[in-house]
């Protein structure tokens, strides 16, 4: 199977102290990876690094082209701004800016698709409701919708069940699970490792460096999660430079 | 009678005539700017960029005395320069956009003032803080009018990005790189209705016409289509009544506009639909579900 996404000797931080250090690997096309940490792991800042908001310290991170438009991106916390007068259906059809870009129009047609992805999140009746009225829970159902519009091969999903209720989670691994029909690359940082186990055929278990990545029930084995949560340190102020070169 | 009080002052008076058709061009582009910037929490930038084109009017009135292409390239340069400079400063270091902004704005009005002072009257000083809506001329009024037409093409344009670069701009950032870009035109948009604005309401109170009619505008709907066309009457109306009470009260027109467009404001907020004082105090009954 072709890689989707290729980590290449990544070294990814902050003001030069490594938070994902030296990661190489890939993550097959049309595969379902858990990402799982302890905080302060690095898992949010390699998702950053895939989508391109964060440059990596070293090494490269290939997806064979631009992230624009083929990564759909949903970070752990959406800055949106909820006092914005926006209704659920205007924020549901930003998904279709790939499509649209800055200047098209959304005709009958687009409406209808637009529709179908409210439905397919069960938020059908919450159309023209401002965005700030909606709970939690709705507020990630209809970002889950937004994902459906962009129609993109990758998609990354960072803590999207974190303080969402069973049922909401539930419907949300549905939508995960149609990604993973269509042959989507899904990837997602999540906590609970049940869920992981159950619905994500592959893990990455990562302390900053990579402890174990492969098949969900080798990687999350008891001995690893152990070596993971004591590789986590706080950040050595004096940390000299790093001078590990590529094996 | 009513004629006499309502219409005839500008059938009989030419500066009166014009006067008018400046204020309305005028809100028309001024409102929707403001209300963009009321939602980007950037109220207070229209405010700053105000101060910060003195200089640039007051570079172009030493030049060439008071002229209006002197003194609109001026403002628009000092304008455009120091909302470029404040942008690279809030990118490059820790200090926010605001922060980069209010000491850049403040160093141009001080240099602002020194310079109009270095060489005119104080009535030259009045005269470009706070505008002469009754003594615009052919060349001002065509500027002005320029000036919304072209903000509101570009506004339609740029609307897209612009409403989500203020709703979700990491979103924006993820699909598009348009978001900067975007950002820049807006701020450009600011500055030329700001300098548009200070040829008729002098430097100072051109920013009022933007933010009053904007923030009485979100008194009354959730919608944000609704709201520019709102601001934008509302500053119309504002102009209207501001010159007939200059008119008939012999007040001076530019603040008399502003201070109908407090009014105006004051009023949304006592009587707005969208949780206005009045509102507040008539028990509604929560509904079923």
């Amino acid at each position: 199977m072709s890689a989707a996404i290729r980590f290449d000797d990544v070294t990814l931080g902050y003001d030069r102290h490594p938070a994902v250090h030296h990661l190489s690997g890939e993550i097959a096309a049309g595969s379902l990876t858990a990402i799982v940490g302890p905080n302060g792991a690095g898992k949010s800042t390699l998702l950053k690094g895939i989508v391109g908001t964060l440059s990596p310290l070293g090494g490269r991170i290939d997806l064979g082209g631009s992230a624009k438009g083929r990564v759909a991106y949903l970070p752990q916390a959406a800055d949106i701004d909820r006092t914005f007068p926006l209704s659920v259906f205007d924020l549901v059809s930003m998904g279709l800016w790939t499509r649209s870009g800055l200047f098209g129009g959304i005709g009958r047609k687009d409406k209808e698709t637009i529709a179908e992805a409210i439905a397919a999140v069960g938020l059908t009746g919450f159309e023209t409701r401002p965005i700030g009225t909606l709970s939690g829970g709705q507020m990630q159902r209809a970002l889950f919708a937004r994902l459906l519009l962009q129609d993109a091969p990758i998609i990354l999903l960072d803590e999207p069940f974190t303080a969402i209720d069973a049922r909401t989670t539930a419907d949300l691994i549905d939508v995960v699970e149609r990604w993973h029909k269509e042959k989507r690359t899904v990837v997602a940082v999540l906590h609970d490792l049940e869920t992981v186990r159950r619905h994500f055929p592959q893990s990455l278990l990562l302390a900053r460096s990579p402890v174990a990545w492969g098949d969900t029930a080798e990687a999350l084995s008891a001995e690893n999660l152990f070596t993971a949560r004591r590789m986590i340190e706080a950040f050595d102020p004096h940390a000299t430079s790093c001078e590990r070169k590529v094996a | 009678m009513i004629y006499d009080f309502l219409i005839a002052p500008f059938a009989e008076f030419d500066f009166m005539k014009r006067a008018l058709v400046g204020s309305l061009a005028l809100a028309l582009g001024s409102g929707p700017i403001g209300v963009f910037l009321m939602l980007r929490r950037l109220s207070l930038t229209g405010d700053a960029m105000a101060h910060a084109i003195l200089p640039g009017a007051a570079v172009g009135y030493l030049i060439a005395g008071l002229s209006l292409p002197a003194m609109t390239i001026g403002g628009m340069v000092a304008g455009v320069t120091v909302a470029f400079l404040s942008g690279l400063v809030s990118r490059f270091t820790a200090l926010k956009e605001d922060a980069s902004l209010a000491t850049f704005y403040l160093l141009s009005l001080a240099l602002g003032v020194v310079l109009v002072s270095a060489r005119g009257s104080n009535v030259d000083l009045l005269h470009v803080l706070f505008g002469t809506v009754l003594a615009l001329d052919d060349a001002a009024l065509f500027l002005i009018a320029g000036i919304a037409t072209v903000s509101v093409l570009t506004l339609a344009a740029i609307y897209r990005p612009l409403v989500l670069e203020c709703v979700d701009p990491g979103f924006l950032r993820s699909v598009s790189n348009a978001g900067a870009p975007v950002h820049m035109v807006f701020l450009a948009l600011v500055v030329m209705n700001l300098v548009g604005g200070f040829h008729a309401l002098g430097t100072l109170l051109a920013v009022g016409l933007m933010m009053l009619p904007a923030a009485a505008a979100r008194m009354w709907t959730q919608d944000v289509t609704v709201m520019l066309i709102l601001s934008a009457i509302g500053g119309a109306v504002s102009g209207y009544i501001g010159l007939l009470v200059s008119y008939h009260w012999s007040l001076p027109a530019g603040p008399a506009i502003i201070l109908s467009a407090g009014g105006l404001y004051l009023a949304s907020l006592a009587f707005g639909a969208q949780g206005g004082f009045v509102q507040r105090l008539v028990p509604v009954r929560h509904l079923e579900a």
